[in-house]
């Protein structure tokens, strides 16, 4: 099959591999339709994140057609149309009983976990096409996918629904949806999204909808914010406002009552703190760049929340613990339970409650796939998504 | 065989700075104290008898113990272990079930004639809360010096502890799933 491939840092290519076969009982093989490049593939583009080899498939938001099924999955029939969370989950363990699928302790193959267990105190979950820190599962920007759990994870779609319109429940839109439930809304609540990305607005529409009285998005992209503005939100452009400033005087010197980091460890801007990070990244004094998370707790009202669905992976240096402890923040965060919310979420979708195809800008063949990413990266005003297409697009 | 540390420590022998030292003093036997301990604990969402039924069918676990190529039993408290070695080579011993007290524990220990001098026990505990149960592993094994020495070195790993967790961690996926977690390529995790 065709499948893109990370071969180093900002080299991505489409090769020829082999095919995914069934391995384990409960396996299901797809046959992708549509897979999307994440804003969190540009941190494995850009070789932020460790534990990747040459060869590596890449993709974890996807979806396609069952064209096998193993012995053990009583669920999935072949030739369903399924959306398939990013994490891999088991179902069964301590963590997946609890909903808690982006914590299974079983979808981490055991020789892989050994490093997460060692990076973080405990193994983490396996998932799709991120790094063998996360198990070295192949990807799903190809043509066909081994899912493991597959009577667990996918969720089947109905006929007549497009891909473009549900795409995104295997990753972005619960991710977002997440944040915002991790925000503890309250009626009269202001929330402030930092990062318009794909996630940051999916934030803004869950916030909204999870009954937040206002919602600010900040960002420096101008076809972004307006893109926030669309949605609802009232928005900032850091490039021209003081970004804190601008909130208290917003909320009525209160500040923001929860705030969404929804940018992560890649941090832009030209502030002192951002620029230090970059130097101190660069001879490996630190992996992340946190000014975002920052400029975030030091925003955030007393006794407010701090919702971080932005993607870290090591060490930040000069976190503000102080006003953390002195203003009783609650800090929420983590990888998205996807299983948990997908049902939710189709049903929005299909009541019209939530658009998510406002977002995608670029529709490619999956052959030009590291063009997606280059633009992607490069381009970011402009490209908001990239969905890429297995079959010629008409 | 001991497992609890210390009047001052409720911790496993495992978790002890020199647990080999340690489990010299709580046991006596001074001889202990050149042999390598390790141990692990996994919570596992299944019912003890479960767990020990599995477990107590020694041939069973070659199908999560990734250095074990056969276990034959002998009779019923007697069995023969195969091991892999570096170099397509083995290393056998057999092996005495000298406790075992059905759904709890069961603790064995080779015969004197074993190359590698081991004894080991597993225990199974009621998780609280429902949560399944905790299964507790812990090995004391001899480590000679010169070849053989680096040859079990190699077996265990980099570090003695690698090869128990990932070997837990298995029991613990097929226990709980039916299958063990795995991204090989080709066929399981395609690559360029």
């Amino acid at each position: 099959m065709r499948a893109l491939t990370w071969q180093g840092k900002h080299d991505v290519r489409v090769e020829t591999v082999p095919d995914p076969q069934i391995v384990n009982p409960r396996d299901a093989i797809i046959e992708i339709t549509s897979t999307a490049i994440c804003g969190s593939d540009l941190h494995l583009y850009d070789h932020y994140i460790p534990r990747m080899k040459a060869g590596d498939i890449l993709g974890h938001e996807f979806m396609g057609r069952v064209v096998e099924v193993g012995p053990g999955n009583k669920r999935l029939q072949v030739g369903q149309r399924v959306v398939v969370p990013f994490v891999i989950a088991c179902g069964q363990c301590f963590f997946c009983q609890k909903q808690q699928f982006a914590a299974c302790d079983n979808s981490n193959p055991a020789d892989k976990a050994d490093m997460s267990e060692i990076a973080y105190g405990y193994p983490m979950t396996g998932a799709f096409g991120y790094s063998h820190l996360t198990g070295g599962y192949a990807g799903g920007q190809a043509e066909y996918v081994r899912v493991p759990y597959s009577d667990i994870g996918p969720i089947v779609i109905p006929e007549g629904i497009d891909d473009d319109k549900v795409l995104f429940l295997s990753d972005i839109l619960p991710t977002g949806w997440m944040a915002a439930e991790n925000c503890l809304i309250e009626p009269g609540d202001t929330v402030a999204v930092w990062g318009c990305g794909p996630v940051g607005l999916f934030a803004v529409q869950s916030a909204l909808l999870l009954g937040a009285e206002r919602v600010i998005a900040i960002d420096h992209h101008p076809h972004r914010l307006e893109l926030a503005k669309s949605l609802g939100a009232d928005i900032l452009n850091y490039e021209e406002v003081n970004v804190r400033e601008a909130l208290v005087e917003m909320t009525g010197g209160i500040g923001p009552d929860a705030c969404i980091d929804a940018v992560g460890m890649e941090s832009h801007g030209m502030s002192i703190d951002n620029v230090l990070d970059h130097a101190k990244a660069a001879v490996g004094l630190a992996t992340d760049r946190p000014h975002v998370l920052r400029q975030v707790i030091m925003a955030c009202r007393k006794g407010g929340r701090v919702s971080i669905p932005g993607v870290y992976g090591g060490m930040a240096d000069k976190f503000p613990i102080g006003a953390l402890m002195e203003k009783g923040l609650t800090i929420k965060s983590g990888q998205t339970h996807v299983q948990k919310y997908t049902q939710k979420l189709l049903d929005l979708i299909t009541e019209d409650k939530i658009d998510t195809t406002f977002l995608i800008s670029h529709r490619l063949p999956l052959e030009e796939a590291a063009t997606g990413y280059k633009i992607f990266k490069e381009q970011q005003n402009d490209v908001t998504k990239v969905v890429l297409k297995t079959k010629v697009v008409h | 065989m001991p497992t609890r540390t210390s009047p001052t420590n409720d911790a496993p022998l495992s978790a002890n700075r020199r647990p080999a030292k340690a489990a010299a003093q709580v046991s006596g036997e001074d001889s202990l104290e050149k042999f390598e301990l390790i141990g692990r604990t996994v919570t596992i969402a299944r019912p003890r008898e479960e767990l020990f039924r599995f477990w107590r069918d020694l041939p069973n676990l070659a199908s999560f113990m990734e250095n074990i190529e056969s276990i034959r039993v002998l009779d019923n408290t007697r069995s023969h272990w195969v091991v892999k070695a570096p170099a397509g080579q083995t290393v056998e011993w057999d092996a005495i079930i000298d406790e075992e007290r059905p759904n709890e524990l069961i603790s064995w220990t080779s015969t004197a004639e074993a190359s590698i001098k081991n004894a080991g026990r597993v225990e199974f505990r009621d998780a609280p809360g429902g949560r399944g149960t905790q299964v507790t592993a812990t090995i004391l094994y001899d480590a000679p010096g010169g070849t053989l020495g680096k040859l079990i070195a190699k077996l265990f790993q980099r570090e003695p502890n690698v090869q128990a967790r990932r070997d837990l961690r298995r029991f613990k996926q097929l226990m709980e799933t039916g299958e063990i977690a795995t991204a090989e390529p080709p066929a399981a995790a395609p690559r360029a």
